[in-house]
């Protein structure tokens, strides 16, 4: 195999500690405790190597980054690399003094997750409390640090209809990006995905919605927004392409082509603990599993698109046809494509059951 | 709130969040924005570095016109019909 190119991003994630218990927790299904997570000079470490590597962009992520008193000392020294910092936060633990401190460490950004613009509803969905007052708040902080903002806002049938008040609510707390992301079936969404499916009538009118709002805020308010998979004809390029340019470092240092990759059987993971980040980038059994075109099967292996989506995403066709090797089941060329979208259907249409909430015990 | 638009008036600049550099790596002038990188040609280039929220547009193209030699006037559409395009996606603000 060639080289590959270079990584664009490093996903930091510091820890999986959190104060949300949402039913669509993006972690994986075993969360790591904090006593073995990687330490401050470890961080450093992966950084430099990161930026080494020609990493451009450093997300700190989790769980909740806040949660890590290191953060400040990570971020200064990502942005002495060069690196540009973003930080992925839930905002529930911030204080003015923080984001301050943040700011002055060289954060370039930071994005703030919204579970919903109702306050019953952004209590429910985050399995927390207070959490609108406690978010609005966070985001008055960091705007107040003059820190640029993203509003996150994840999507679902319990929410989609209030996208019009998302899209004013990150006008209203001054951010200049809104991320409308709807849920991932994998991981811990899976178990709660009949609870979360939007019904294909919702997701028409929030498209019909970005679209309008995509025009009348241009150059104020930048959407990004994916017609979600189970609706979707064609496959998203998954991290831009397995191994193509994303790394995730998880909280105990092992090198993942994508948060959800633990999911995948079969898999080992390299260690930053163990070896350079550089060599598990080029060599890494995990990261060439799927990298490239070589490993797809028929009818992706000679698509037009294959160097577009790079055959999206593998751990959700993993979770609906037990096999991470196969076409994702979002292109309507799968043979399980129809399957999904019924799926889907029915799912959206019954009644919701009951949220399995995420809580990680003892932390 | 309308859409912002861009006009010989406008003074552009990065929008806040947006970094330009060049990286060695891929030998490559860039903007790094809010998980979003964007790599820029020669011509991008020059004109982003001159957006400093100061300068017009019809004041950066009056100054492009008489080094690169050519009519402000086509000068002028080209780097509007640019200006708005990274408006739009965020990576300016006027």
């Amino acid at each position: 195999m060639n080289q590959p190119a270079p990584p664009m991003a490093l996903l930091a994630e510091l820890t999986h500690r959190c104060p949300l218990a949402c039913p669509y927790c993006s972690n994986p299904l075993t969360l790591e405790r904090a006593g073995n997570e990687l330490d401050t000079d470890d961080w450093r470490r992966v950084l430099t190597e990161a930026a080494n590597l020609g990493v451009l962009q450093a997300h700190f992520s989790g769980g909740e980054p806040l949660i890590r008193k290191d953060l400040e000392t990570l971020i200064a020294h990502a942005a002495g690399c060069g690196l540009y910092t973003n930080l992925i936060t839930s905002g529930m633990a911030l204080s003015q003094a923080r984001a301050n401190a943040l700011a002055q460490a060289g954060l370039d950004h930071a994005q703030l997750s919204l579970q919903d613009t109702d306050a019953a509803g952004a209590d429910r969905f985050a399995g927390s409390k207070d959490t609108l007052a406690k978010k609005t708040a966070s985001a008055a902080m960091l705007r107040n640090a003059d820190l640029p903002l993203t509003l996150n806002a994840v999507m679902h049938r319990g929410n989609l209809d209030h996208l019009e008040a998302m899209i004013e609510t990150a006008l209203r707390f001054g951010a200049g990006r809104l991320e409308v992301a709807h849920v991932q079936y994998y991981g811990w969404a899976l178990r709660n995905r009949a609870a979360l499916m939007p019904t294909r009538a919702q997701i028409d009118r929030a498209t019909g919605i970005v679209t309008a709002a995509r025009a009348r805020l241009s150059g104020r308010l930048v959407i990004d927004y994916v017609v979600p998979d189970y609706y979707a004809s064609r496959p998203k390029a998954c991290m831009g392409g397995w191994g193509q340019r994303f790394l995730n470092v998880d909280p105990v240092g092992r090198v993942l082509p994508c948060h959800a990759a633990t999911t995948i059987p079969g898999l080992v993971f390299e260690n930053v603990r163990e070896k350079p980040l550089a060599e598990i980038w080029k060599d890494s059994a995990a990261f060439n599993r799927f990298r490239g075109t070589a490993w797809m099967p028929e009818p992706c292996r000679n698509c037009e698109r294959r160097e577009m989506d790079w055959g999206g995403c593998r751990c959700q066709a993993l979770a609906l046809t037990g096999d991470a090797g196969a076409t994702d089941p979002a292109c309507a060329l799968s043979p399980r494509h129809d399957e999904m979208f019924k799926t889907a259907q029915s799912e959206a249409v019954a009644p919701a059951p009951e949220f399995i909430y995420r809580r990680m015990d003892g932390v | 709130m309308s859409a912002a638009i861009v006009t010989a008036d406008s003074c552009p600049a990065l929008a806040r969040g947006v970094k330009m550099r060049f990286d060695a790596a891929r030998q490559q002038w860039m903007l790094n924005a809010p998980e979003r990188v964007l790599l820029l040609d020669e011509i991008a280039q020059i004109i982003l570095s001159r957006c400093d929220g100061v300068v017009s547009v019809d004041a950066l193209c009056r100054e492009l016109a008489l080094e690169f030699a050519s009519p402000q006037e086509i000068i002028q559409a080209d780097v509007t019909e640019m200006l708005a395009g990274m408006l739009h996606r965020g990576f300016i603000r006027i």
